[in-house]
C-alpha cells in the first residue's frame, strides 16, 4: 500500500503541477522535502544517541525487565506472540508510558528500541509482523493525557481557557486509539495464514 | 489534576536521567561505559531512517505544491461541511496524516487568524492533539529496523486518523457547541 501512495502522490504531483502551471514549484519542492528530511533526521540523531544510552543502563540494570513483568497483564492481550520476559514488553511499555505523558521525544526512542527488540523475535526481516504493526497502531493514534503544544499555543494568543481542550483531545484520541486497536485485530485476524 | 499533571511531565524527565544510573550503579553497572556502549546505536539508528523519510517528505511536499492537496480538500468540502466539519479546518483531514510540521502550522495559523477560544480553533486543537502523523511513524518505526513490507500498517494508521478527526468534531460540537 506505501509503494501506491507513494507512487500516487508523486504522479498525481506531476499532473496537477503541469495543469496549474507550477513545475517549478514542484521540482523545487521535492528537493526541499528531501532537505527536510535529511534535517528532521539529524535533530533525531541527538535525541536518539542520549535515549538509546540512557536506556542501555535501564536495561543492564533490570529496569527494564523489571517494568514489563510488573505490567505485563495489561499489555499481553495487545501482544500476544511476544514472550511476557521479553525486553521488548519492558521498551513497548515505556512507549506507551512516555507518549502517555506527553514526552514524545523520550517516545520516539523507546518505541525505536521496542521495535529493534521485536524484530529479533521476527523470522523475515523485511516484513513487519502483527505485533510491530500493533506497537505502530498506538504510536500513531498516540494517547496522550495532556496536549502540552496545543495548550501552550492557545495560551500564547490569550485564550482565556487555554486547558479546555484536554476533555475534548482525551476522548477524541481515545476513540481513534480504540478504532486503531479494533482495525488492527481486524487484520491481523483476516490476514493470519494468507 | 491539570497543574499537577504538568508538573509531573516537566519532572519526569530531570527524575529519570538521575534515577536509571542512579539505581544502575546500586546494581554495580558500570554506568558511563554503558551509555557509551547504548548511544553508539544511536546515530547509526538516525541516518538508517534518512532514506525512507526522504523518500516520503519528498513526495509529500511535491503533493502541496502541485496544488494536488488544495484541489482535493475543494471537491470533498461539501461533504465534509454537511458533516458539521468548520470550514476553517478542512485542509487538517489530509495534513494531519501526512505532515507534523505542517498542520501544526496550519492551527497555529488559525488559532492566530481566528482567535484560541473560536470553535473552529478547538476543533483544530483538539484534532492535532489527539493523534500523531501516521506516515512519519510509519516511516521512522519501519525506516529504523529496515523494515519493507509494512503489511496492513497504514491502513489501520490512516483508518484510525479518519475516525479520530470525526470522533474530534463530533465531541467539540458535544462539549463547546457552535459558536
Amino acid at each position: 500500500m506505501v509503494n501506491w501512495i507513494w507512487l500516487g502522490m508523486i504522479v498525481v504531483s506531476v499532473i496537477f503541477g503541469a495543469a496549474n502551471g507550477r513545475m517549478e514549484e514542484v521540482a523545487e519542492a521535492a528537493f526541499g522535502g528531501a532537505q527536510t528530511g535529511v534535517t528532521v533526521c539529524l535533530g533525531l540523531v541527538s535525541i536518539l544517541v542520549f535515549w538509546m544510552g540512557l536506556m542501555k543502563i535501564a536495561e543492564n540494570a533490570g529496569l527494564v525487565l523489571a517494568l514489563s513483568r510488573i505490567l505485563a497483564p495489561v499489555v499481553r492481550r495487545l501482544f500476544p506472540d511476544v514472550p511476557a520476559e521479553h525486553p521488548a514488553m519492558g521498551y513497548i511499555l515505556s512507549n506507551m508510558s512516555a507518549n502517555l505523558l506527553g514526552l514524545g521525544n523520550a517516545a520516539t526512542p523507546m518505541g525505536i528500541r521496542a521495535m529493534q527488540e521485536l524484530q529479533k523475535l521476527n523470522p523475515d526481516k523485511s516484513v513487519a509482523t502483527p505485533a510491530m504493526c500493533t506497537l505502530l497502531a498506538l504510536n500513531t493514534a498516540s494517547i496522550t493525557l495532556v496536549p502540552t503544544t496545543m495548550i501552550a499555543i492557545r495560551m500564547n494568543f490569550g485564550s482565556l481557557h487555554p486547558a479546555d481542550i484536554v476533555a475534548s483531545t482525551l476522548l477524541a484520541t481515545a476513540v481513534a486509539t480504540g478504532a486503531a486497536l479494533a482495525a488492527d485485530r481486524w487484520y491481523r485476524w483476516t490476514s493470519r495464514g494468507g | 489534576m491539570l497543574a499537577w499533571i504538568e508538573l509531573l511531565s516537566a519532572w519526569m524527565i530531570p527524575m529519570l536521567i538521575a534515577f536509571i544510573p542512579l539505581y544502575a550503579a546500586y546494581r554495580k553497572v558500570p554506568v558511563y561505559e554503558t551509555f557509551i556502549d547504548g548511544a553508539k546505536d544511536g546515530f547509526g539508528t538516525a541516518v538508517s531512517i534518512i532514506p525512507h523519510l526522504v523518500g516520503m517528505l519528498t513526495a509529500i511536499s511535491m503533493f502541496r505544491a502541485s496544488g494536488a492537496l488544495d484541489t482535493i480538500i475543494q471537491s470533498i468540502r461539501p461533504f465534509l461541511e454537511l458533516l458539521g466539519v468548520p470550514g476553517e479546518v478542512l485542509p487538517l483531514a489530509l495534513l494531519r496524516p501526512l505532515t507534523g510540521a505542517g498542520s501544526l502550522a496550519f492551527v497555529t495559523d488559525l488559532i492566530k487568524t481566528q482567535g484560541p477560544d473560536t470553535f473552529a480553533a478547538k476543533v483544530a486543537a483538539t484534532i492535532q492533539g489527539s493523534t500523531d502523523t501516521t506516515l512519519y511513524v510509519l516511516t521512522v518505526y519501519f525506516g529504523a529496523v529496515g523494515i519493507r513490507n509494512s503489511r496492513y500498517a497504514l491502513k489501520v494508521g490512516l483508518f484510525s486518523d479518519i475516525v479520530g478527526f470525526f470522533a474530534a468534531v463530533a465531541v467539540c460540537w458535544l462539549l463547546f457547541g457552535q459558536s
